[in-house]
């Protein structure tokens, strides 16, 4: 299967009378957008508003960021959720607006949406400080049942994305990448001296604001499979969930997931990127041993070399983590964890919730309990009213000037345990 | 005049007091510099003065603990050290402790910066290297010389305020502290390289050795049922309505203790949870599916269990550090104890 990726330098948003791309600026109409989301009987309010690096904005709460993206050469974004399944799903060619992002505000449906500053120390944590930012605020209708609500939410990021990329149809992209993998033996065969290597691919499923839909289906319910790497990079995977903020895997980091980015520059050279094992973390205890028996399965029926495994959230997936890592070794391939850390404020407690002997190699990703001051903005995007009760905050933590105190953990994305950033941990 | 002052604390064999038998001598502060304190004078320089050396012998330190510790942390205080020194221990045991205790005791009390040395296996290590920084010596002192350097430097940047660099730069028991930093690779790429290694059978550096767990094994099965009292502990966040005691959502530093007296079951009038772990809808639906108050109700009734306390503990168990949830079971248990409960159900999410 192989992909052409054309992308599109965006440097700015900016409102207009018509929706366009003109010299790297996106220009979009607000009125027509706001009623599209609106088309949506679930939604009472929408608004959008932009957000540049460097700017004394603080978004919050986040519940997902997206790229704007289109297929131009048959088959539709997003399949299965809001676009047409379909076979051309990872082959042909896409298009993506590079640098822009969408990204879904609105009052929280848990506890688990997130910040993103586009300014001061949090921005060095967050990959979304450094993209120009259209965010759509919404407002559900009055009594919305959580689950109708956070759908709401998900559709109308992932509608106006798809809107956006929509633009980029006809034009020229500034860059053209080409992914490509084999079926099976041909891969195998094209570098028979090479380290055959594939990922694990664990996705969050933990339940509300925990869940990933894999071309629509909720990854509660699948099992393991195989797919093309190519397929994430048209959307065949959305979040669904905002988890703890840092952790979460928002829909651009699955367009962009880092591993098989990373996967395809080492692939020739130093690797053999087979491809991508997708699994779950379900919480129930024979979902985990199934799920983890199938995964060891795979690999050793691929003839793996090696597998790179990465998780989202922590606790409850650490157990999945390590089960993982145990039987894949025991099937003879071998393993490093891609990871965050929770140690705790001071560093001082254990890491991870579970642990195993086989687990020799792992990739840190930082520590998501350390602490951070967050300044005073002069423009809030959203709301402040949830700072305290959100994932990483507490009681008494803002200041009256909205200034802050609160572990990375409240930062979207900030400890991604998918290697997406370049903060780890280390031993002291 | 020296810009900054020590305080250096030895035990009874480096003070020149005497060995084994004179390991019960008592505290006592004498101002002049003696045994190893004169290697790190050398070290420190004119800028340095060691203003006092506090002598104890260690078995005294570690049968008076408490008072040993007192008396030390009065004679300390006088001087205002800009930094504290205790040993190096090297490999002796109840030395190493009571380096590690002593320092402890100065940062927490005076707030000065306290730094000590010992062998690795030395048993201080383990218990103190998380809360005092101790240099990696020898297992004797014939290694001191080569401890001097690593001691001075730390030292002075103690006393001068500077940042202590990692453990293998500056020569100190890794501590087991998780900090920060940004790396030069993106984690998937760093990724990628250390499995490349691993596969062809060389040398890597995992960023994080596994961690032993602090295994519980089970207490012994009730007896009788019938005649236990039975509390019930969560970690499924479940608080009256409005989180009274402002429990984290994650991370959680508190437990609290909430009433189900006169209750046949939990109402979600009363009670909900502050989880941020859990698709939490349904528990705020029902806190029954949590705190099973219903069902333990009706086997009270029924004469399946004696009876029930009269509370629950609750706490959130998402991103709890372990260190935390160590100390609430500690606290509860010892709670449950004193009000003569036989058996805890843990309710988990």
């Amino acid at each position: 299967m192989r992909l052409e990726l054309g992308k599109f330098v965006i440097k700015d948003i900016q409102f207009a009378e018509e929706s366009h791309i003109e010299n790297q600026v996106l220009y979009v109409n607000k009125a027509e957008v706001e009623a599209m989301v609106l088309e949506d009987d679930k939604l009472k309010e929408c608004h959008l508003d932009i957000a540049r690096p460097g700017e004394a904005t603080r978004i919050t709460p986040v519940k997902d960021v997206i790229e704007p993206r289109v297929k131009v050469s048959g088959g539709e974004i997003f399949p299965g959720v809001i676009g047409k399944v379909s076979p051309q799903v990872g082959s042909g060619r896409t298009h993506a607006l590079d640098g822009c992002c969408v990204v879904t505000v609105g009052r929280i449906v848990g506890f688990q949406e997130g910040v993103i500053d586009m300014s001061g120390p949090a921005a060095d944590y967050c990959p979304f400080s450094k993209t120009v930012n259209l965010c759509v605020v919404i407002e559900p209708q009055e009594g919305l049942e959580t689950h109708v609500y956070e759908r709401a939410g998900r559709l109308a990021g992932l509608k106006t994305a798809a809107y956006l990329g929509e633009l980029a149809r006809k034009l020229e992209p500034d860059t053209l990448e080409v992914f490509e993998t084999k079926s099976v033996f041909e891969q195998a065969a094209q570098y028979p001296d090479l380290p055959k290597v594939g990922y694990i691919h664990m996705l969050q499923s933990q339940g509300l604001l925990h869940d990933t839909y894999y071309y629509g289906v909720d990854a509660k319910q699948i099992v393991p499979t195989f797919m093309y790497p190519t397929e994430i990079m048209d959307g065949a995977i959305v979040s669904g969930n905002c988890v703890a903020p840092c952790d979460k895997v928002t829909s651009y980091h699955h367009l962009h997931n880092p591993v098989i980015e990373d996967c395809y520059r080492h692939h020739g050279k130093d690797i053999n990127f087979m491809g991508v094992i997708l699994t779950n973390e379900n919480v129930f205890l024979a979902d985990k041993e199934r799920h983890s028996d199938m995964v060891a399965k795979f690999c050793q029926w691929l003839e793996l070399d090696g597998v790179l495994i990465t998780e989202e959230g922590y606790g409850n997936p650490d157990t999945d983590l390590m089960m993982n890592c145990r039987k894949v070794e025991r099937a003879g391939t071998k393993v490093c964890l891609i990871t965050d850390e929770f140690p705790g404020k001071d560093g001082k407690s254990a890491s991870l919730a579970d642990t195993c002997e086989e687990a020799t190699a792992l990739a840190s990703c930082g520590q998501g309990n350390a602490t951070l001051k967050f300044p005073a903005m002069d423009k809030v995007i959203g709301m402040m009213d949830y700072i305290e009760s959100q994932i990483g905050g507490w009681a008494g933590c803002v200041n009256e000037d909205g200034s802050f105190e609160a572990e990375l953990q409240i930062i979207i994305a900030s400890t991604i345990a998918n290697g997406f950033n370049k903060l780890a941990a280390r031993g002291y | 005049m020296a810009a900054y002052k020590i305080v250096h604390y030895i035990n009874q064999f480096f003070g020149g007091i005497g060995g084994e038998e004179m390991a019960d001598y008592k505290p006592e502060v004498r101002e002049e510099v003696i045994g190893p304190g004169l290697a790190l004078k050398a070290g420190l320089g004119g800028d340095f003065e060691i203003a006092a050396t506090v002598i104890c012998g260690d078995n005294y330190f570690g049968e008076n603990l408490d008072k040993a510790t007192d008396t030390i942390i009065e004679m300390v205080k006088k001087y205002q050290p800009d930094v504290f020194v205790a040993g190096p221990a090297f490999n002796a045991g109840r030395y190493g402790v009571a380096c590690g205790t002593i320092c402890k005791a100065v940062e927490e009390r005076l707030g000065i910066p306290v730094l000590s040395g010992m062998y690795e296996e030395n048993p201080g290590a383990d218990m103190f290297k998380q809360d005092v920084i101790l240099v990696k010596t020898g297992n004797s002192a014939a290694t001191m010389r080569k401890a001097v350097p690593k001691l001075v430097g730390l030292i002075k940047k103690m006393a001068a305020g500077e940042e202590i660099l990692g453990p293998s730069i500056e020569g100190y028991l890794e501590r087991g502290i998780r900090v920060n930093y940004f790396a030069e690779e993106r984690g998937s790429e760093r990724g990628i390289r250390m499995l490349v290694k691993k596969i062809k059978g060389e040398e890597f550096e995992t960023d994080l050795p596994m961690p032993k767990f602090d295994r519980v094994s089970p207490a012994k099965a009730v007896e009788d049922m019938k005649a236990a009292r039975i509390a019930v502990v969560t970690s499924g966040g479940i608080v009256p309505l409005g989180n009274p005691d402002h429990i984290e959502s994650s991370n959680a530093t508190k437990f609290g203790e909430y009433t189900i007296e006169g209750m046949d079951a939990m109402s979600r009038e009363d009670y909900m949870t502050i989880h941020g772990g859990y698709d939490r809808q349904f528990v705020l639906e029902n806190p029954n599916l949590v705190i099973p108050l219903d069902v333990l109700r009706e086997k009270e009734k029924n004469g399946e269990i004696g009876s029930l306390l009269p509370y629950f503990a609750s706490t959130t168990g998402t991103g709890t550090a372990t260190n935390s949830a160590a100390r609430f079971g500690d606290e509860i248990g010892k709670k449950f104890i004193e009000e003569g409960v036989d058996a805890v159900i843990l309710t988990s999410t």
